[in-house]
């Protein structure tokens, strides 16, 4: 059974560290919600696990493999939704999701793309610019990314913004079957999303300790998270 | 390999639904070109001895005017973070977006370069060898020009430093590719000039999609 691990995660952003000695262990069917104030690493928690940004030092690894030794194998089986859309203005979105389909590799693009913006509950929308859009159906869009393209590991950045009461109640369903299937599911949140039995990982618990914090870090609002 | 001509084809329906890119570009090789008859004269001789050079200065200009938008608009919705997490090697989508850059502004250049030329006076034996320099030449504009796209991604003023950055590298281009017109204009062999040229996008092949990737990469962090 594999089993997507990290540990001694240490991310360094410009010249401040987010976190340090950061751990967590995901099996099968396992969830993951990433808690914090803002700026507590959760965004760049994420990215280092989809192998965006490079820790300073710890590792990740996938069934005890590490996962800088398989970068290619790591991003066949991880599908990532940060808080950009990705979504091109002048193609439809149908033709938005089959891209990234048929990038992932899926063998017949358009019907995956249809079916899962019927999925997401917005078949309505298949054949309409990107560009007029609305918030909450781009980001619809762009978790129907998730279904078109399946992935093992989904990586996820406060995937519910611009979501409405329904969308996220389908999308907790979603998450739910997801990982029936023995999928994992990474997630950050400020609301609250149903992960029945997923494990949480509070980030400020890593933050590095208050001698590391220089003069001139006023600007980040959570100062007083490290003891 | 079909994944690298998805990206191909999805760049040109981008580029072709907004239209812009290719239009602009040509004509402002046009408008470059026919300016130069107002500035240095209508004499016939002293056109027909710059055509060379200044089609192909015009050229340079032109690809660059596009090139900033090259891996932009990627990078700002996001679409770059998945590129560079799909299956897709993150060399092979930068060659990708390369090839479709230059089919939708280099191409039309070439197209357009012999009217030029006749426009200029330029000497009947040195079209082949224009249309035959432009066609090994924009390539190596695009693919250099990537790498200039790639690492000012993010830079405020980016246009600007991707020119300085860039129209340096490009003087080899411009010699050889001159040159071999101005060889087979008074008779001589283009060849040389012609392989060497050869040689220099059997260079930038693999090793810009190389140097690009490794920028947009750090552009991601």
């Amino acid at each position: 059974m594999p089993v997507f691990a990290g540990s001694e995660l240490t991310c360094l952003r410009g010249d401040r560290l987010v976190f340090t000695g950061l751990e967590f262990r995901i099996a099968p069917g396992g969830a993951l919600v990433l808690l914090g104030p803002n700026g507590s690493g959760k965004s760049s928690l994420l990215r280092v696990m989809a192998g965006l940004l490079k820790p300073l030092r710890g590792t990740l690894g996938w069934d005890g493999v590490p996962v800088s030794e398989d970068p290619d194998g790591h991003r066949s089986r991880v599908q990532y939704v940060g808080h950009l859309d990705a979504v091109k203005p002048v193609l439809t979105a149908a033709e938005n999701l089959a891209f990234w389909a048929a990038l992932a590799g899926a063998a017949d693009p358009a019907a995956n793309a249809r079916a899962a913006l019927d999925r997401l509950g917005v078949p309505h929308i298949a054949g309409v610019p990107g560009r007029y859009l609305s918030a909450g159906q781009k980001r619809r869009l762009n978790l129907a990314r998730l279904l078109a393209a399946p992935a093992t590991l989904w990586l996820l950045d406060e995937p519910t913004v611009a979501l409405d009461r329904a969308a996220i109640a389908l999308f907790e369903g979603l998450i739910a079957e997801h990982r029936a299937q023995g999928g994992m599911v990474v997630l950050s949140t400020h609301t609250d999303i149903a992960t029945p039995g997923g494990e949480e990982l509070h980030l400020d618990e890593f933050a590095p300790y208050a001698d590391d914090e220089e003069a001139g870090d006023e600007d980040y609002e959570e100062e007083g998270a490290a003891p | 390999m079909s994944r690298f001509l998805r990206l191909v084809a999805r760049d040109l329906r981008l580029a072709l639904r907004q239209g812009s890119d290719a239009t602009i570009a040509v004509m402002f090789f046009v408008l470059c070109v026919v300016l130069f008859p107002f500035g240095v004269g209508p004499e016939p001789n002293i056109l027909a001895r710059i055509a060379a050079g200044v089609i192909w200065v015009a050229a340079l200009l032109a690809s660059l005017l596009s090139l900033e938008r090259l891996f932009q608009t990627d990078y700002e919705d996001g679409s770059l973070e998945l590129l560079s997490l799909s299956p897709l090697p993150l060399e092979a989508a930068v060659l990708a977006k390369t090839l479709a850059h230059w089919l939708v502004t280099g191409v039309p250049l070439i197209v357009a370069a012999p009217l030029l030329a006749v426009l200029l006076n330029m000497d009947a034996e040195g079209f082949g060898v224009l249309v035959l320099t432009l066609t090994l030449g924009t390539p190596i504009l695009s693919l250099i020009g990537a790498i200039g796209a790639a690492l000012t991604l993010g830079a405020r003023r980016g246009g600007v430093l991707l020119s300085l950055l860039i129209l340096p590298l490009y003087i080899p281009v411009l010699i050889f590719g001159a040159g071999a017109i101005d060889a087979a204009i008074n008779g001589l062999t283009p060849r040389p000039h012609l392989l060497l040229l050869a040689g220099i996008l059997a260079a930038a092949l693999p090793l810009a999609p190389w140097a690009g990737a490794a920028a947009l990469r750090q552009a991601v962090e």
